[in-house]
């Protein structure tokens, strides 16, 4: 039965992760994108939340808790609220701890998830973009050949996020390219594995707090115990719905940084007399934006209430994270547009928030709900 | 909890409408197109008692009960089952949708500022006896937009107002006003000194002398309801057809109108969502026979500009349905709803225009004939964006409860 209130526990969380997103993470951000360090007390903060602890089964030692999608959305909203960079360091952990949750063996479960329960952050990524302009999730171009009782890996990825300090990374390959999503498998890879070569630090237009890499994959050869799910495999297209669905939520709250900040900024600054807010070509464009981040939100609360309900939710999770690269570019665009010259210059933030937004349309896989 | 699944009985209750649609306006829908002032008077019988048995079976609840938000359980559901309905309906067809005999806007208006009395006296009459029509008449030839600019007058004459001015496109007028035993709730000003708090609500009941119908538009869609131009001159009704108080405060009055607004924008956003969705199935299934494949889940840069379109025509839809949902449920629960119900209004509206022009577009040559109902969709569609408040007439009172403004300070 329809209904839009969040639960008093998802309240909650987004209260705290709310507040702890508006009052440390932002502050952080700025800096953070100009020197593209993020600062390790932060990092460890944001640690404290649980966000990849709290995931582990119990007996794992973790929290156990197996929240909802929709809480999951909540929590990626209000973290991309603060700074996108930041929110995708802090949950990046997730990219591998969380599938082995779900769709790993118990030995997987066993040997992997323990790292995740410990007081300091734990770093650890997947592996799941290709430097290809028609980079495809359902066809990916490395490959995993089957050889002996392991696998072969060869190719290229690229935007793998703290590739550089992750303990192990999971990366994704075609081990039968002709199916598609069915066709994809994850593995296990160690740090320092064969094969591997991690390329210098990436430099892109924003996520520039984001320590992200180019992996190259030369006859890296895995056993056969690091394919997650052993023979079972793993529901790539539901692990892909699951991390749509958290970037279209962090864009949701990138969108909603940029109206804050430029809604305040219009009711301050004046122009002919008057506070600009009280233009028609301001207040449209902001009217404009309040009206693109509730629907862009109801989207993906949409897609994350499919997923929690089990079904299938590849349809909702592709179009809420493709409405949410359109508009969220278009609101920050705004929001620069609002604060006219001075939004240009680097001392707001909204040109940052702009810059990050565009990469929605690029990025695929790289948080996960 | 958040929850986005339609129960079973609500399905089933809208498979029931959308029977409806495809089995009585369908059919007919090209023909009150072409023909547009003539009268699908089968039409108007079969919903008058489809819509006298279907009140019978009741899925929705009691609409007297205020919501006591001590009690969570029963949830009251009347303003989404309605949006519901009205997207099934106007899938079928939103002219006919608008034409159908009920107390329509101005039922609204007697259920936003009638008393408990004056709601039983003047509605009664919708569930008993022929087919009825109901209207709401607040425009004029002098404004549209500006509904605070109301220049006709209600004068009190010992046990009677005299009403006095000219009303302009009036939904269901010529059937409200002399085509059925209805009304016509005509917004006029009691004290022009008062601005907004002199303007009340009255009924003026069908065939009232000095009311006179002069006048029905040809118009661009939705042609199949009627759209009229009243004139009032020196016509009397009985004192107490005013709805709500006759006392000019500060607060009142106008306050009647924006209350209306907050119920039926919800259900204009609705309308647009199911002309919306007609265009989108058409296309869905055409591109289907032709063998176009929709591939979700694909980059959208492998992706044709035919499934980008229809994605970015579903997404669309989708954004606007659940916004209009959530404006609905607010008002089921008790929630202000102002700045909801306008954003469901402003983008379905706006999204609604664009989708069904893309519909158009993305056919070619079928898709700008006449044989097809794709183009009439396209014209019936633009209405969306046009009354219960225009696209920025919409957006004018978002911006104003996002800044905090009065409409002194944006306007
Ligand atoms: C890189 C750069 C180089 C520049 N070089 C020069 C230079 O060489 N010399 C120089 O003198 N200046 C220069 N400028 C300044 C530039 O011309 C101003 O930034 C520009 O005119 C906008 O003024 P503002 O930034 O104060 O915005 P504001 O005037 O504060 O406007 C803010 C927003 O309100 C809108 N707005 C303002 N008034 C109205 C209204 N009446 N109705 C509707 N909307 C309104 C604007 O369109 C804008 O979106 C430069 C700026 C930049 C960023
Ligand atoms: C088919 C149909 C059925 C209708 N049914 C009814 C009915 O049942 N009862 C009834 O009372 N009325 C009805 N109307 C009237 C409808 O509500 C008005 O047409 C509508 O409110 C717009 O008013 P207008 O046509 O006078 O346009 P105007 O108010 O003249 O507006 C013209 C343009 O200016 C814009 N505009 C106006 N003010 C502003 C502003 N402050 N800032 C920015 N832009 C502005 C508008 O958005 C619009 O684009 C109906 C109209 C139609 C076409």
């Amino acid at each position: 039965m329809i209904d839009f209130e969040l639960s008093e526990e998802q309240q909650m969380i987004r209260d705290s992760v709310g507040a702890f997103a508006r009052d440390e993470i932002r502050p952080a951000a700025r800096p953070a994108d100009e020197s593209g360090a993020i600062p390790a007390p932060l990092v460890a903060k944001a640690w404290q939340f649980g966000f990849v602890s709290g995931a582990v089964p119990e007996k794992f030692g973790g929290g156990g808790d197996t929240r909802p999608a929709v809480t999951g959305a909540i929590v990626a909203e209000e973290l991309g609220f603060g700074d996108l960079s930041i929110a995708i360091h802090v949950l990046a952990p997730r990219l591998f701890a969380f599938p082995i949750v779900e769709m790993g063996t118990d030995d997987q479960r066993a040997k992997y998830l323990k790292r995740f329960t410990g007081a300091d952050f734990a770093a650890a990524t997947a592996a799941v973009m290709e430097p290809r302009f028609d980079f495809d999730l359902s066809a990916l171009q490395v490959s995993a050949r089957r050889d002996g009782g392991g696998f072969v890996l060869n190719g290229a990825k690229c935007y793998v996020p703290l590739a550089a300090e992750a303990d192990s990374m999971l990366v994704y390959a075609a081990t039968d390219a002709a199916k598609g999503f069915a066709g994809v498998d994850g593995f296990i890879v160690p740090r320092g594995a064969a094969g591997v070569t991690i390329s210098e630090r990436e430099k892109n237009m924003g996520l520039k707090a984001l320590a992200t890499y180019e992996l190259t994959l030369k006859d890296c050869r895995v056993g056969a115990d690091a394919r997650v799910g052993g023979d079972k495999g793993i529901d790539f297209s539901r692990l892909m719905s699951q991390s749509r669905v958290a970037l279209a939520a962090m864009g949701v709250g990138v969108m909603n940084a940029a109206f804050e900040y430029a809604r305040d900024y219009a009711k301050e600054r004046k122009a002919f007399g008057v506070p600009i807010a009280t233009k028609q070509a301001i207040a449209f464009m902001l009217a404009d934006m309040a009206i693109e981040i509730d629907a862009a939100r109801l989207l993906v609360w949409e897609a994350a209430f499919k997923l929690d309900k089990g079904g299938d939710a590849l349809k909702e999770s592709y179009l809420a994270k493709n409405y949410v690269a359109q508009s969220a570019l278009k609101v920050t665009d705004n929001g620069v547009q609002v604060l006219g010259g001075h939004g240009y210059i680097r001392e707001h933030p909204v040109e940052m928030w702009l810059r990050n937004a565009r990469g929605f349309s690029a990025i695929d896989g790289i948080a996960t709900v | 909890m958040i929850d986005f699944e339609l129960e079973p009985q609500v399905l089933n209750q809208l498979k029931m409408y959308h029977m409806v649609s495809e089995q009585m306006m369908r059919p007919i829908s090209r023909e009150c197109d072409e023909h547009e002032h003539q009268k699908p008077t089968q039409f108007y019988e079969s919903m008058w008692s489809a819509s006298a048995a279907a009140s019978n079976i009741q899925i929705g609840d009691d609409k007297s009960k205020k919501p006591d938000p001590s009690k969570p359980s029963a949830p009251r559901r009347a303003n989404l089952l309605t949006v519901l309905s009205t997207e099934e309906l106007c899938w079928g067809d939103a002219g006919l949708y608008l034409s159908t005999p009920n107390s329509g806007l101005g039922g609204a208006a007697v259920m936003a500022a009638g008393t408990p009395e004056q709601k039983e006296r003047f509605l009664k009459r919708f569930k008993e006896g022929k087919p009825k029509w109901g209207a709401m008449a607040i425009t004029e030839p002098g404004f549209g937009s500006d509904s605070s600019a109301v220049t006709t007058t209600a004068t009190r004459d010992g046990d009677n107002w005299v009403i006095d001015g000219t009303k302009i496109f009036v939904t269901a007028g010529q059937m409200s006003a002399e085509k059925s035993e209805g009304f016509v709730v005509v917004w006029a000003t009691v004290d022009k000194s008062a601005g907004r708090a002199g303007i009340k609500p009255f009924v003026v009941e069908h065939n009232t002398p000095g009311m006179t119908v002069t006048r029905v538009e040809n118009k661009l869609g939705i042609r199949a309801s009627d759209t009229a131009m009243i004139v009032l001159d020196n016509c009397r009704i009985p004192l107490d057809h005013i709805l709500g108080s006759a006392e000019v405060r500060k607060e009142g009055g106008f306050k009647d109108v924006m209350a209306t607004f907050d119920a039926t924008r919800p259900i204009v956003a609705a309308m647009a969502l199911g002309v919306g969705r007609a265009a989108l199935d058409f296309v869905r299934d055409f591109l289907k026979q032709q063998n176009v494949a929709i591939r979700y889940g694909m980059s959208p840069r492998r992706l044709s500009a035919v499934e980008r379109d229809f994605m970015e025509m579903e997404v669309q839809l989708q954004a606007a349905r659940l916004l209009t949902w959530r404006a609905a449920w607010m008002l089921d629960t008790g929630k202000r709803n102002s700045l909801e119900a306008s954003m469901a209004k402003a983008k379905a509206g706006l999204a609604v225009t664009a989708i069904t022009q893309k519909a158009v577009e993305l056919l070619g040559p079928l898709g700008y004939s006449r044989k097809i109902l794709l183009e009439k969709w396209m014209r019936d569609a633009k209405i969306n964006d046009i009354f219960e408040g225009t696209q920025q007439i919409n957006m004018i009172i978002i911006a104003r409860r996002i800044l905090n403004y009065s409409s002194k300070e944006l306007n």
